[in-house]
């Protein structure tokens, strides 16, 4: 497990400030990995994340699904584990704060400071000025969800609110994301691996369209209560609050039914096809030295809704490859059982690399 | 309260474009968005023409504003960006955060247009010291939300407000241009193929539900918005302006129909669910 970024995290130096200091080129890059529950959390740690993502028990953020998440108590658990390790750890508080209701944000960003979290991830206009107003010393990382994709969103963003970091989203290609990251006044952090959201987040109403719940309002994307199989014959029905979104078979691997990877009609056609996407995942393994050399700090895995196992399983994995392409950065390829690991885990078992390949937009 | 008239969001050749805006502005709209907000590979129309569009209607006595892309990916496209915020006339609509920045940093007021998440009533109050001077409620966002905001700004809002009232949602963008992959293209030689489909390419379940419209990177609701019951209710909230989206010819006489209090004819598919907190497909 030696390398060149653990050695930096066991000495304890700040993540943020190493990376902010990064020069283009440099080669170090957070493994950052989600937990959906404190089992998750120590896996991923064991595992080998130097830093891990979650959200509160509650509407705050964008994976608020039932079963999930952390109490007020529970975090603060997973504050000291994970300090104890000498490890990072963030609240994502991505969601958009409610008229009248405000102050359930407001504390989630105070209780994040109590707990001493190492950096917020945060999407909201009214809640990074809280945060950067009451508590400047806690790095801000701007949320996927406030679908940031440029230099202006950006330079604005922290002209304001001084954030250190953003997440991008998964809308760029591999070239977009090497030109920004050229300019951009903060530190980058892409998604590596995991479930693909196809649309620039934060800015997607499909999931209300349909069930008239939205990560943005409702912090999650076509949640479960509205997800609807039934078996007709040797076919599985897929329905989202009655829409049918698929028919497959019994036997086919499907993931998370969500309205971009339904199969649908148009005039022209009497096979339904994918036609926005196919249920498949994201994985950048291949992208590692691209992502490194454009100075990317941080490496995103999603899913703090999946298992433990899954978080497993993906943390052994990236940790390896990252590992990997450090110790030897020239020579660096991607092994076809890390792959074949992740797809174990994948969405429908297909992965993709997404929009940072140009022939898939 | 008054009609406004949003972007064109589909992709026409350019005389259709410039006979539309003709006949716009021997309408009774009172405001007119305009602008590509889609996509920078539709250049049937240069940001010359639209300019010269913008004069046209001044001329013919409309408010005009300039609107902006939805999604920025490319330094080009940020640099177009500048260019129409710049432009020293006409306000712009900003659609995504970029714009905001280049009209805060140039001390220009701004639209928000409904793709800038505004969810409450203290980022509003935030985008309003930076220039807003209106905004487009989110699309998925209701009446009960709208009256909250206003409620809790003591009864008026320090800007003004305008709601999606009328056709085809945009309800995400993607980096993948849906019609092109359909179609069989790579989204870099696409030969325009919106072209093809001026009011988007219609997705239906497998049980012949329409559900969405494919707009190159946009993807809209197959259903039509239809917030025309609501106008004096919206009236006494103190909204502005009820936004026509324009779909076709069609679209101009029922903004002309609005201005003049005239009921509309129902369109085929309506839905309003997210005015009244139920998903936005559904019609009530």
């Amino acid at each position: 497990m030696a390398n060149l970024f653990y050695i930096n995290s066991l000495s304890f130096k700040p993540f943020y400030t190493f990376a902010s200091t990064k020069q283009q080129g440099e080669l170090s890059m957070e493994l950052l990995c989600p937990a959906g529950n404190l089992a998750s959390l120590k896996t991923a740690l064991n595992a080998g994340a130097d830093a891990v993502y979650l959200g509160l028990k509650d509407d705050t953020n964008a994976r608020s699904f039932a079963g999930l998440n952390f109490t007020p108590d529970k975090l603060q658990e997973a504050a000291q584990f994970t300090h104890k390790q000498g490890r990072k750890l963030f609240l994502t508080i991505n969601t958009f704060p409610k008229p009248g209701e405000e102050s359930r944000w407001y504390q989630a960003v105070d209780l994040a400071a109590n707990c001493g979290m190492d950096a917020l991830i945060v999407a909201d206009l009214s809640l990074l000025d809280y945060a950067h107003s009451r508590y400047p010393h806690i790095p801000l990382h701007l949320s996927v969800q406030a679908s940031a994709t440029n230099l202006g969103a950006l330079s604005l963003y922290k002209e304001e609110f001084n954030i250190a970091r953003a997440v991008l989203p998964r809308v760029l290609s591999m070239k977009q994301v090497r030109d920004l990251a050229k300019v951009s006044p903060v530190d980058l952090e892409v998604f590596a691996f995991g479930s693909l959201c196809i649309m620039a987040e934060g800015r997607c109403h499909l999931s209300s369209y349909v069930t008239g719940q939205s990560p943005n309002t409702g912090g999650s994307c076509s949640p479960a209560k509205h997800v609807r199989w039934q078996e007709q014959d040797q076919s599985r029905l897929t329905r989202l609050n009655e829409v049918l979104i698929d028919v497959s078979n019994v036997d086919e691997q499907m993931g998370y039914p969500v309205v971009c990877k339904g199969r649908y009609l148009t005039d022209a056609q009497d096979s339904p096809e994918y036609l926005l996407e196919s249920p498949t995942s994201l994985n950048t393994l291949s992208l590692i030295p691209e992502l490194a050399q454009a100075g990317i700090v941080s490496l995103k895995i999603e899913g703090r809704q999946r298992s433990p196992a899954y978080v497993e399983q993906v943390t052994r994995v990236w940790r390896r490859a990252i590992d990997t392409y450090l110790q030897d950065p020239q020579h660096f390829q991607c092994r076809s059982e890390w792959d074949s690991a992740l797809a174990k885990v994948s969405e429908g078992q297909i992965t993709t690399l997404g929009a940072y390949e140009r022939n898939w937009q | 309260m008054k009609i406004s008239l949003g972007p064109l969001l589909y992709c026409w050749k350019k005389p259709q474009v410039m006979d539309f805006y003709q006949r716009v502005a021997h309408s009774p709209i009172p405001l007119v968005y305009l602008g590509e907000a889609v996509c920078s590979r539709r250049r049937e129309l240069k940001f010359g023409d639209y300019l010269a569009l913008a004069s046209m209607l001044k001329q013919a006595g409309k408010q005009v504003v300039l609107s902006t892309l939805a999604l920025l990916e490319a330094p080009s496209e940020y640099n177009e960006l500048k260019k129409q915020v710049e432009n020293g006339e006409f306000i712009i609509e900003a659609n995504d955060v970029a714009a905001v920045q280049q009209a805060k940093a140039l001390g220009l007021p701004f639209v928000c247009g409904p793709s800038i998440n505004n969810y409450n009533l203290a980022s509003l109050t935030r985008l309003h010291g930076w220039g807003m001077q209106r905004f487009v409620m989110p699309l998925e966002l209701s009446r009960s939300w709208l009256v909250k905001v206003i409620e809790a700004a003591g009864g008026k809002l320090p800007f003004e407000i305008e709601v999606f009232g009328h056709g085809h949602m945009p309800l995400a963008h993607s980096a993948r241009c849906f019609t092109a992959r359909h179609m069989g293209l790579h989204k870099d030689q696409c030969n325009i193929v919106c072209l093809s489909h001026p009011q988007g390419l219609l997705a239906q379940t497998q049980e012949a539900q329409p559900l969405l419209r494919l707009n190159g990177i946009q993807t809209q609701s197959a259903a039509c918005v239809d917030l025309s019951a609501e106008i004096a209710d919206m009236q006494g909230l103190g909204v502005d302006y009820f936004r026509v989206s324009p779909s076709d010819l069609g679209s101009i006489e029922i903004a002309g129909l609005l201005t003049q209090g005239q009921p509309l004819p129902k369109p085929e598919m309506p839905c309003n669910g997210y005015w009244h907190d139920a998903p936005g497909m559904v019609s009530r």
